[in-house]
């Protein structure tokens, strides 16, 4: 069906046009705003529903670009859209979490209500039109536009430092981003044409390869984050509130290996293998390097953030890994990834909306006062561990395989960030759920809630279901790979 | 030629000429401002702009003037543009009970100057523009002559632009020298005979003295002074029609003048473009004054669209023109907002007096958010396709310095996106200090208007401006 791609990426807009409606028309404060947080949440039930049908309908068989539209525009340039089997599971990914997000700040945002629910609409609209984009500026512009709704998701609604740490992220994200751009246009000026699934069959010569690969990479490795391009990351997950954070681990960190994916292999082979000893190493760096960083926190959003890091380097090793089970690993890792750090920021959210802080020594003993929610936290835990039966594990695993057949020490490197994992994810479970209740704040925190109860299952669902049966995934993603991996292989001779 | 085929030719000035002096015997009989009046002054500027479009092409009084494409795409902006100012000079000054039927008049005679510079086939006609269009501006700058800090911007603004005058006519005497005429297309020719070199000589005044009018570094230190002590929406009016004025006169003079010494410019026009950039950057975040800082974002600006001059040809002037008509409608709208606001009577010029803006005008926040945005170069707004443009034809000029210098550009964006970033957490996450008055309901208006232009509207309208600019960037070369 054409203009489903259009309609589920912009069906989130007419909810902005009706909480603005709603807004201009209604006075009543309380009213308006819980009027716009169940139109928010129809808003995004609908888009998720939208992109179940596409999912349904995607022919997981055609490796090349399906749902396509395309409406010439001016200076050359095109609306084109369209989703393959590496880009179609994002967009569901997308639409799962949004309506999450807004569940989660249903009672702990209090200021600000309906611009909240905007920001997040926006972000929603822009994120999938990031992966639906089949056009580099057409890409460019949804990629970018982005940051101005994050921005203010972290601005407005942050902790004590959000001002700085909105800042930083901004300015991080920019300065990746324009060099990104200035490949962009030089591309569009030397292959006459900005189709992305043209370019992927463009040659470029070997030598701009390597500048072309480079400044994507300044944005990708960025948006990532890569080792040591990260610092960005932890700050702005601190400050930012519940689910500005599940948006920003769960989805918008994926554009970072979405878009090495789309562009960096496909378009510049030999550039990526020329480049690939670069990003192996890298990658071992974030995997040890972060994870112990993350074992030294003090503060568990900013300990998970770390986490994030750490398990960003197993997605861009295996991305690079150039064969089938390293592509379909990292494209799994991102997915599980995504539901996995989005619930653990979640299980955070639930003792900061009742604690106002995030200091792992404020807490201990949970276990006591909290059975459901230390259950909770135990699950998703152990799929950050990369437990067997959690879909951490396919992902971990399939990634290692991938970048052992490439490069075994890489592979060696990485299986020592598996045990790290385990040792600081553990501690942090240790530290906050075990023993006896010594802060006398604790003795009356009450268990998660209906509303949180609701949150968490379809995130346990989905953990536990890509865990024992991961084809669901591999199915669809299977013939987009192969076609990438083959292209890669003959492109680089291998 | 007849004399009636060459009349009809620079008919658009005609009208403008006539109607301010009119309009000038009429104020003067009059004494006072009535709507009737700047209605008239509207339709002199929009009905020039209309005979601009539906007017012949050709060159009128043998060379010395040029109606072609290009001169009809800046002449529609820039006659637009200053039709707005009027309304918004009007207003403002209206507000402060000192409404003056000179203004009109000023702005149409400086309209006039802008169009006879953008029509320029020769340096004689060329050099008549610009006094037209500066003296006038002089004026308009020392506006509030009991407000010292205008008077001094006036006095300021004259002495520099006295001298940069000074430069332009040296140059222009040098080359006249050289050449032995002053007409465009025989300085051209001139270019490939013995005294190439002294031409070039004569060149790099003349550029010293326009990139003086443009305000590019290292020429632009009378902007800042100038913007903050000006009348805002005078300010508003500097920064978006003469900017394009003496945009189309770099283009006019190596487009049409010089079109074979390119890698000669190129050089020059590179390191002013790059030099502007870098200090409309980091000058820029020392700032807290609001008219001062987009003082710094126009000197930044101006040297994105020279890089569109420096890359030269149809595709660098097409996206100079359009990076200048993108950025004009930021600028004209982001001063209309400055000036719909006050507080307590007293203007908001500062950063600090936007504190959580957002909470008591909604509507001007977002408005100037999108314009703050867009001077960014954020996509989806308009900004974003200006810089798009520019850096698309330098990336594809296949010349390394200015893929170089491209990419330098685009850093010092970043740089300077933190200071409009400082503007929009200031709206966005400060308290609000509450007080500020109604909004002025015109310049609000204008300001609505021109935000909406730069997303969603641009993302339609360029759709028929790219081909428009391309039509007009095809008409340089041709003198």
């Amino acid at each position: 069906m054409t203009g489903l791609l259009s309609l589920t990426t912009f069906a989130p807009l007419v909810g902005v046009v009706l909480l603005l409606a709603v807004r201009a028309a209604q006075s009543d404060n309380a009213k308006t705003d819980n009027l716009a947080k169940w139109i928010a949440l129809a808003t995004t039930l609908v888009t998720f529903a939208l992109s179940v049908v596409l999912v349904a309908q995607f022919d997981a068989k055609n490796p090349g670009f399906q749902f396509v539209e395309d409406v010439a525009w001016f200076a050359g340039l095109h609306y084109r859209m369209g989703v393959d089997g590496i880009s179609v599971l994002f967009v569901l990914l997308t639409t799962f979490l949004l309506p999450i997000c807004i569940i989660a700040g249903w009672k702990s945002v209090e200021k600000r209500v309906v611009e909240y629910l905007i920001c997040f609409l926006v972000l929603e609209t822009l994120v999938i039109g990031v992966f639906c984009a089949l056009d580099l500026i057409l890409f460019y512009l949804f990629f970018e536009g982005g940051l101005v709704p994050m921005f203010l998701i972290i601005g407005i609604w942050g902790g004590k430092r959000r001002v700085y740490a909105a800042y930083k992220f901004f300015l991080y994200t920019l300065l990746g981003s324009v060099l990104m751009l200035a490949a962009i246009l030089s591309m569009i000026s030397i292959a006459h044409t900005s189709s992305i699934p043209e370019l992927m069959t463009f040659k470029f010569a070997p030598w701009l390869q390597t500048w072309l690969w480079l400044a994507f990479f300044a944005s990708f490795a960025v948006k990532m984050p890569m080792w040591p391009v990260h610092t960005w990351l932890p700050d702005a997950h601190v400050e930012a509130p519940t689910a500005g954070s599940v948006i920003l681990a769960g989805i918008l960190l994926k554009m970072g290996g979405y878009g090495f994916l789309r562009f960096s292999l496909p378009m510049f082979p030999n550039a990526s293998e020329l480049f690939q000893p670069l990003v192996f190493a890298l990658s071992a760096i974030a995997i040890v390097y972060t994870s112990l960083v993350a074992f030294r926190q003090t503060d568990i959003k900013k300990l998970i953030a770390y986490s994030s890091v750490a398990h960003m380097g197993f997605v861009t090793m295996g991305i690079f890994s150039g064969n089938a089970a390293g592509e379909q690993g990292a494209i799994f890792q991102m997915l599980s990834h995504g539901l996995i750090s989005g619930a653990l920021f979640l299980c955070v959210g639930v003792v900061y909306d009742r604690m106002h802080t995030r200091e792992i020594a404020f807490y201990g003993g949970l276990t006591n006062r909290m059975p459901w929610y230390a259950a909770v936290f135990m699950l998703f835990t152990m799929g950050n561990v990369g437990l067997p039966g959690t879909s951490g594990f396919v992902g971990e695993i399939l990634t290692m395989t991938g970048t052992y057949k490439a490069s075994t020490w890489t592979a060696l490197v990485a299986a020592s960030g598996v045990i790290f994992s385990a040792v600081y994810a553990l501690n942090l479970y240790r530290r906050v759920m075990f023993g006896e209740i010594v802060n006398p704040e604790l003795k009356d925190i009450t268990d998660l809630d209906k509303r949180e109860i609701l949150i968490f299952a379809p995130l346990i669902i989905g953990t536990l279901v890509l865990g024992v049966y991961p084809n669901l995934v591999f199915n669809l993603t299977a013939s987009s790979v192969d076609g990438l991996v083959g292209a890669w292989r003959a492109a680089v001779g291998g | 030629m007849t004399f009636a085929a060459n009349f009809s030719l620079v008919l658009p000035e005609v009208i403008l000429g006539l109607s301010a002096l009119v309009l000038l015997v009429w104020g003067a009989f009059s004494g006072k401002v009535s709507p009737i009046f700047n209605g008239a002054a509207v339709l002199a500027l929009l009905g020039a702009a209309v005979a601009a479009v539906v007017g012949p092409h050709g060159h009128a009084f043998n060379g010395v003037y040029a109606a072609d494409a290009a001169a009809t795409y800046a002449k529609v902006a820039i006659y637009l543009f200053s039709a707005i100012a009027v309304v918004l000079g009007d207003r403002w000054l209206a507000v402060r009970g000192d409404q003056k039927f000179e203004f009109a008049v000023l702005v149409i005679l400086s309209a006039l100057g802008m169009g006879v510079t953008a029509s320029a086939g020769d340096l004689i006609s060329l050099y008549i523009g610009v006094e037209l269009q500066s003296l006038a501006l002089y004026v308009l700058a020392a506006f509030r002559r009991d407000d010292a800090k205008s008077s001094e911007a006036g006095l300021k603004y004259f002495v520099l632009g006295a001298l940069s005058s000074g430069l332009l006519l040296y140059g222009a005497s040098l080359i006249y020298g050289f050449a032995g005429s002053t007409r465009f297309e025989v300085i051209a020719a001139a270019a490939h005979g013995a005294h190439g070199v002294g031409l070039l000589f004569g060149l790099v005044f003349l550029l010293c003295g326009l990139a003086f009018k443009v305000s590019a570094a290292p020429f632009h230190m009378w902007t800042p002074d100038v913007y903050e002590g000006a009348p805002t929406p005078v300010v508003g009016f500097f920064a978006a029609a003469p900017k394009l004025a003496a945009m189309m006169m770099f283009a006019r003079v190596l487009g049409d003048a010089f079109p074979d010494s390119v890698a000669q410019w190129r050089q020059i026009l590179v390191v002013t473009a790059l030099l502007s950039v870098f200090v409309g950057a980091f000058a820029g975040l020392a700032q807290s004054n609001l008219k001062r800082l987009w003082a710094y974002s126009s000197i930044a600006n101006v040297g994105y669209a020279l890089l569109g001059v420096a890359t030269g040809g149809e595709t660098g002037l097409h996206s100079m023109l359009l990076f200048m008509t993108l950025y004009m409608v930021d600028v004209t709208g982001f001063f209309a907002c400055l000036q719909a606001l006050s507080r307590d009577g007293k203007p908001m010029e500062t950063i600090e007096d936007m504190a959580g803006l957002v909470k008591e005008r909604p509507g001007i926040a977002v408005a100037m958010t999108t314009f703050s945005l867009s001077a960014l170069g954020l996509p989806p707004f308009s900004g974003f396709w200006a810089k798009f443009y520019v850096f698309g034809a330098a990336m594809g000029s296949g010349d390394v310095m200015l893929q170089w210098a491209a990419v330098l550009g685009l850093v010092g964006s970043v740089v300077a996106a933190f200071y409009y970033l400082r503007l929009i957490k200031t709206m966005w996450f400060d308290a609000p200090a509450a007080g500020v008055d109604k909004p002025q309901p015109t310049a609000r208006a204008i300001g609505f208007a021109a935000a909406l232009f730069s997303f969603p509207i641009v993302l339609l309208a360029l759709v028929w401006l790219d081909p428009a600019a391309k039509a007009a960037a095809a008409a340089f070369g041709h003198a």
